[in-house]
């Protein structure tokens, strides 16, 4: 095992054994439900991280494997009364399977062009979720609630399993992008993102690799649905919605495109400032919005990019007065 | 060895390519020289694979590699590298170097291992110790001296243990020492790892001390061919490209 790779299964260990505790000092649902609330979102952006800020493919329309997974999984348990384990099983497979036909038509687009083109995809979903009232309760969502049957000791109608379950999945499904973008696979990604053409020169096929990555950021971007669908009972067109796609970007940019834990970062901000905002104005909109433009304005790279550069800058100033201070010492 | 037969391309009414025939024996050093708009970066994209060629073949040894996509082609054993430097501005040298290793290798979309795979190790120390750039092996390759930059695109072109190289311009934007450095560089490398390589150049200095071979293209055919003595005293290449002082000057 690469040193790397036991540091990251270190950190996600000591992550996990926090989050189970966190309850404990905090007893109160609010803390849970924002914790299942945040590892939607952190699986769903970061997995949108893994096309946007490792391949270079800004994808408009990832939100559709949100709406998709969120659906998907809640049609399964509701309509054909499967077990949780399968229904997240065929949800994995069936986005899979959704992501590569889309991924085929998509990828080879450039630009504006791949965005827009995502983004019709997300809206033809979405579309299909209002029209089809008889079988996904069109604008109202799906009615009722999903049945939560307990498998393997686990019940995720308690509270308490349902939040240490999307703390493990949320883990998890972190570690396993952390893994990839650490992994050959992910530095072909960054070369791609880089200079697509100098791949091709390489002996790459390129728009293999940009197909593969958008299967699995498709993948991992239903398991974000999933734990949604799981922790409301049930599944909103509001899933699928363009604007699902829009958060999730705002989430990468706020918390740093360029560092792994950023969209996690990214998330929990937005979250929590929307829970703030919400409590204080209706104008929620209104604030997000000038947010959105102080980080557009003046932390381009994010919280977490920014900090990156500051100590990088900083470990370069120390390096340069140490230099300084030896050749003063040695002259003198 | 080499072999490219009658190649054609034409962009709409402009015939960029008309006709080309040529050979490179294997293990030669080869310049290709002619006025700007010659066809010499089309003549390299026509080969690489960067555009498919209207007509005409392509033989890497007995294969017609005409018309294949450009990794196809870079499979077969034919590198190149680019007038402006094509790198990976936020890797670092040394990333870039092990991941044009991964490339060659069929390991570039390895998910199970961590980067770098310790077996690519050592044959990237190696490569950044045979371009000279050890020392800038942790920097960004985006920060690196233009100079520099063009090195590291030859490096991973080496990467890939190209049978056939094409280097265009490799001493494009250098001072005049800088240039000779870079040649002299090229040069070892061609003389180490014996392999076919074909460089455009625009100075005739570096040419004519250089190269075995010379072809001249003019308006996208062959005007002339030979070593550096029969081309400096061709008077269509003088007269197309040279100017009328290189005949004063000697061999």
């Amino acid at each position: 095992m690469t040193k790397t790779l036991s540091r990251d299964l270190i950190v996600a260990a000591m992550a996990l054994a926090a989050l189970a505790m966190l309850p404990l000092v905090f007893p109160g649902k609010h803390v849970s439900d924002f914790v299942i609330r945040l590892s939607a979102f952190a699986v769903f952006a970061t997995s949108l991280n893994l096309l946007v800020g490792y391949g270079g493919m800004v994808s408009f329309g990832h939100g559709l494997f949100y709406g998709l997974g969120a659906y998907s999984f809640a049609l399964l348990m509701q309509k054909a009364g499967v077990s949780i384990p399968v229904a997240w099983i065929a949800t994995l497979v069936l986005s899979a399977v959704v992501a590569t036909v889309i991924g085929a038509i998509c990828i080879r687009l450039r630009e504006i062009y791949f965005s827009f083109l995502t983004l019709a995809f997300q809206m033809l979903l979405y579309s299909l979720i209002i029209a089809w009232t008889s079988f996904t309760g069109g604008d109202q969502g799906l009615t009722g609630g999903i049945p939560r049957p307990s498998f393997l000791g686990i019940r995720l109608d308690d509270p308490q399993h349902l939040y240490l379950f999307c703390c493990v999945v949320m883990v998890g499904s972190l570690l396993l992008m952390r893994h990839l973008v650490q992994s050959p696979f992910g530095y072909t990604l960054r070369m791609i993102r880089d200079n697509p053409r100098r791949t091709e020169f390489l002996g790459i096929q390129v728009w293999r690799i940009r197909l593969l990555a958008f299967v699995v950021a498709g993948v991992f971007g239903s398991v974000g649905g999933m734990l949604i669908s799981l922790f409301v009972s049930s599944a909103y067109p509001d899933f699928a919605y363009w604007t699902i796609s829009g958060e999730a970007i705002f989430m990468i940019l706020l918390g740093g495109m360029g560092v792994f834990l950023g969209p996690i970062l990214g998330a929990a901000i937005l979250l929590l400032l929307n829970d703030v905002v919400t409590r204080y104005t209706e104008h929620t909109a209104l604030v997000l919005g000038i947010v959105i433009l102080v980080f557009a304005l003046g932390l381009r790279k994010g919280v977490l990019g920014t900090l990156n550069d500051w100590l990088r800058r900083r470990g370069m100033a120390n390096v340069a007065k140490s230099g300084q201070a030896k050749a003063v010492a040695r002259t003198g | 060895m080499l072999t490219i037969e009658n190649l054609r391309k034409s962009f709409g009414g402009v015939n960029a390519m008309n006709g080309v025939s040529l050979r490179f024996d294997t293990g030669s050093l080869t310049a290709v020289i002619g006025p700007n708009g010659a066809g010499k970066t089309t003549f390299f994209n026509l080969i690489t694979g960067a555009f498919k060629p209207d007509s005409g073949r392509v033989l890497l040894g007995d294969e017609d590699i005409a018309g294949l996509s450009a990794p196809e082609i870079v499979r077969r054993g034919v590198g190149r590298a680019f007038q402006i430097a094509s790198i990976f501005p936020t890797l670092s040298v040394r990333e870039s170097i092990l991941c044009a290793i991964n490339a060659h290798r069929h390991w570039h979309a390895n998910w199970r291992h961590r980067f770098p795979l310790a077996a690519a190790q050592t044959a990237a120390e190696e490569a950044l110790e045979l371009v000279g750039l050890t020392s800038r092996a942790n920097a960004l390759s985006g920060n690196l001296s233009h100079g520099d930059q063009k090195l590291l695109d030859i490096a991973l072109a080496l990467a890939l243990e190209p049978r056939v190289l094409l280097l265009d311009e490799p001493t494009a934007g250098m001072g005049t020492e800088e240039r000779w450095q870079m040649i002299e560089t090229v040069h070892q490398l061609w003389a180490l790892k014996k392999m076919t390589l074909i460089f455009i150049e625009h100075d005739m200095d570096i040419v004519f001390k250089y190269a075995q071979t010379i072809r001249v293209l003019s308006y996208g055919t062959v005007l002339a061919e030979g070593t550096a003595e029969q081309v400096r005293r061709d008077p269509r290449v003088i007269e197309a490209y040279l100017g009328a002082h290189y005949k004063e000057q000697p061999a």
